[in-house]
């Protein structure tokens, strides 16, 4: 297993810093209010609100990108995740039932989307891979639908 | 009130008349509590007959009209290529099953049906439990031929295999080669092992549902001191002897119980327990009060699993169940052998095309550091609080109390050590668990999913990871392999999944 991985779509980087974002504004805002009340002294709240927020919006996303990887083999797909938690998930198309490639808002707007391996498995019934060029995403969907048989259970 | 023409000849069913009767005495059997805590409300009230005219009435024409409306807006069709079942007065559902999608038909005979001859047919799709389709209630043989009917319309497919082995097709209800039986004498031993105290929950629980019905607090220990100061005065003067003689009639009194529940629920459960193998499969039959019939074909056999316990263990007494995609009344295996010794199970392990492991398999124990890892981690909270009691003088006995888990846990951890281990060979995985009571899982290799190596923190740091093996209706994991270990093992069992494709796999 020693195939270098391919990175995913750098836009992937900005969709989970705009998620990062969204998520720590009520935190900010909640902080700023603490603030203005003067409920302790000056900086009590919102200093280490802001830091929390940079860290959380500037440096995870980079390395959550960082720890992702695919790696479309032959007959198999290779997708590792995780930053403290690794997992290097490998699913030969072979057992892949169907194949999403979904879209939400934010991913639209920049062009990414997610693909989704759904297997008949009970652990791992479903592997997703976000963070792909919608296009990538969509000839890798049809390049495994060309090894799936359309034969049922 | 009948099926109409019209649906006749669009092959609509209904199911049989008489479950209605049936549906009706099950809703009364729901609606009984209710009545009770009606009937305690109403004691106020006076004229206690009428008021129990009234109510029971009331509820035996509830639940009847609520059985035949239910029976009313059911039907069912067996088409060309699905079957159909329309149900639901409130909201309708319609649900359309194909054919190909349907894994297996089981049916259910639980205490009142039976009596009427009637079945449950349940259609097993693999979605489980509460999802798959069911028909309550049917004629015996109207169940029989809905089985058959879906056997045929799968067996369209797979003919060639069962005529090539030279089976002639079989008939409507073959009777197979018997795999493994147990009689009344080999039940009510596997019931002695099946030691339980359940029946104390069930006490307790009732005793908290029902608290208002009793005169006194029963949780209250004042009360019961009160209680027992007029005619229990004589027990507090008893002395110690006869108070240890009490307290070993008490023993033995909830040992009793235990091993009778246990024996009663396995009597229920297992009452002439028979499988079968038949040209379609494993056919299991069992069950006292409720009798169940179920067909595992062969080739759905994903896993298979040897259990057994503390005890019964040391006369080599062992539990058999395959995994699979279909599910078992909540569980998902299918228990074949419950109780066997090695010589009667070895041949069903055989017949589903499995291998138990031989002296030549290669095991493989975890990474060392996984366990030291594990043991620090349970560890080390019990050491502070074994620091703990050093320094608080009246919690002293913290101490030697934290230190003694501390040392169980590091003892257990080497002991798993020594026990727990895993192994691949050219056709199945095989892993061990567990030092008490050890289970052997043996799945296939050509029939898992996907293979995940997850690391955590500590795991990266130390150089050993988890093996997640992706199975259908189970789960199969290695823990605490070394890195390279694990990587080696993934690559060999997906080069074997790759290989074959899922539709061909044998089926």
């Amino acid at each position: 297993m020693s195939e270098p991985l391919t990175p995913v779509d750098r836009a992937y980087v900005t969709v989970l810093r705009i998620e990062a974002i969204l998520l720590s504004l009520p935190f900010i805002i909640g902080a700023l209010v603490a603030e203005v009340a003067q409920v302790i002294f000056a900086g009590a709240f919102l200093v280490p609100v802001a830091l929390l927020a940079m860290l959380l919006i500037l440096m995870v996303p980079l390395r959550r990108y960082n720890a992702r990887g695919y790696d479309l083999g032959e007959d198999r797909l290779r997708v590792v995740r995780g930053l403290l938690f690794r997992k290097d998930t490998a699913v030969p198309f072979s057992r892949v039932q169907h194949i999403d490639v979904e879209q939400g808002p934010l991913e639209r707007a920049f062009g990414i989307g997610r693909l989704v391996l759904y297997t008949a498995g009970t652990h791992n019934a479903s592997v997703s891979l976000p963070g792909l060029k919608h296009e990538v995403a969509m000839d890798m969907r049809e390049a495994i639908r060309a090894h799936v048989k359309r034969e049922t259970l | 009130m009948s099926t109409t023409e019209e649906e006749i000849a669009q092959g609509w069913q209904r199911v049989d008349p008489r479950a209605i009767a049936v549906k009706a005495v099950r809703g009364l059997q729901q609606a009984l509590l209710p009545i009770a805590a009606a009937f305690f409300g109403a004691r106020e009230i006076g004229h206690p007959v009428v008021v129990a005219i009234v109510v029971i009435s009331a509820a035996i024409g509830i639940s009847a009209l609520a059985a035949w409306l239910a029976w009313r807006r059911l039907r069912y069709r067996v088409g060309e290529s699905d079957i159909r079942v329309e149900r639901g007065f409130i909201s309708r559902q319609a649900r359309s099953v194909p054919y190909e999608r349907i894994q297996d038909v089981s049916l259910e005979q639980s205490l009142i049906p039976r009596l009427f001859n009637l079945v449950e047919v349940r259609f097993e799709t693999g979605a489980g439990g509460k999802d798959e389709l069911k028909l309550a209630y049917v004629t015996a043989e109207e169940g029989a031929r809905l089985r058959e009917v879906v056997r045929d319309q799968r067996a369209g497919e797979v003919s060639v295999a069962s005529t090539a082995d030279g089976h002639a097709l079989p008939e409507p209800q073959p009777e197979g080669e018997v795999l493994f039986t147990m009689g009344p004498k080999r039940l009510l031993l596997f019931g002695l092992f099946e030691f339980s105290l359940v029946v104390f929950a069930v006490l307790g629980g009732a005793a908290q549902q029902f608290e208002f019905l009793l005169p006194f607090d029963i949780w209250n220990f004042e009360e019961w001191e009160q209680r027992l100061a007029g005619p229990g005065a004589w027990l507090a003067g008893l002395g110690w002897a006869s108070r240890i003689v009490g307290a070993a009639i008490a023993v033995v009194l909830l040992g009793f119980v235990g091993l009778a529940t246990g024996a009663i629920r396995t009597v229920l459960r297992d009452w002439d327990f028979r499988l079968e193998k038949t040209p379609k499969g494993f056919r299991r039959r069992r069950g006292l009060l409720t009798r169940t019939d179920v067909v595992m074909p062969v080739h759905r056999v994903q896993a298979i699993t040897v259990g057994t316990g503390l005890l019964r263990r040391l006369w080599g007494w062992h539990g058999l169940s395959f995994i699979s995609l279909a599910q078992d009344s909540k569980s998902a295996n299918h228990v074949v052998a419950p109780f066997a010794q090695e010589h009667e199970f070895a041949p069903i392990i055989d017949a589903a095309g499995f291998a138990l492991p031989e002296s030549g398999t290669d095991w493989h124990r975890p990474s060392r550091k996984y366990r030291i890892d594990s043991a620090l981690l349970a560890g080390i909270p019990m050491l502070l609080v074994a620091a703990a009691g050093l320094f608080e003088e009246k919690l002293w006995w913290l101490a030697p109390a934290g230190l003694f888990l501390a040392g169980a846990e590091a003892l257990r951890q080497y002991l798993l050590w020594r026990f727990e281990r895993h192994a691949i060979d050219p056709k199945q995985i095989l892993s061990r668990r567990g030092w008490l009571a050890p289970r052997l899982t043996v799945a296939s290799r050509i029939k898992l999913h996907s293979v995940e190596i997850a690391q955590g923190p500590l795991g990266k740091h130390r150089g050993y990871a988890n093996l997640n093996f992706g199975l259908a209706g189970g789960s199969l994991s290695f823990d605490g392999l070394p890195l390279e270990e694990a990587e080696a093992m993934r690559a060999a069992v997906l080069d074997s999944i790759a290989a074959v494709d899922f539709a061909r796999l044998p089926r």
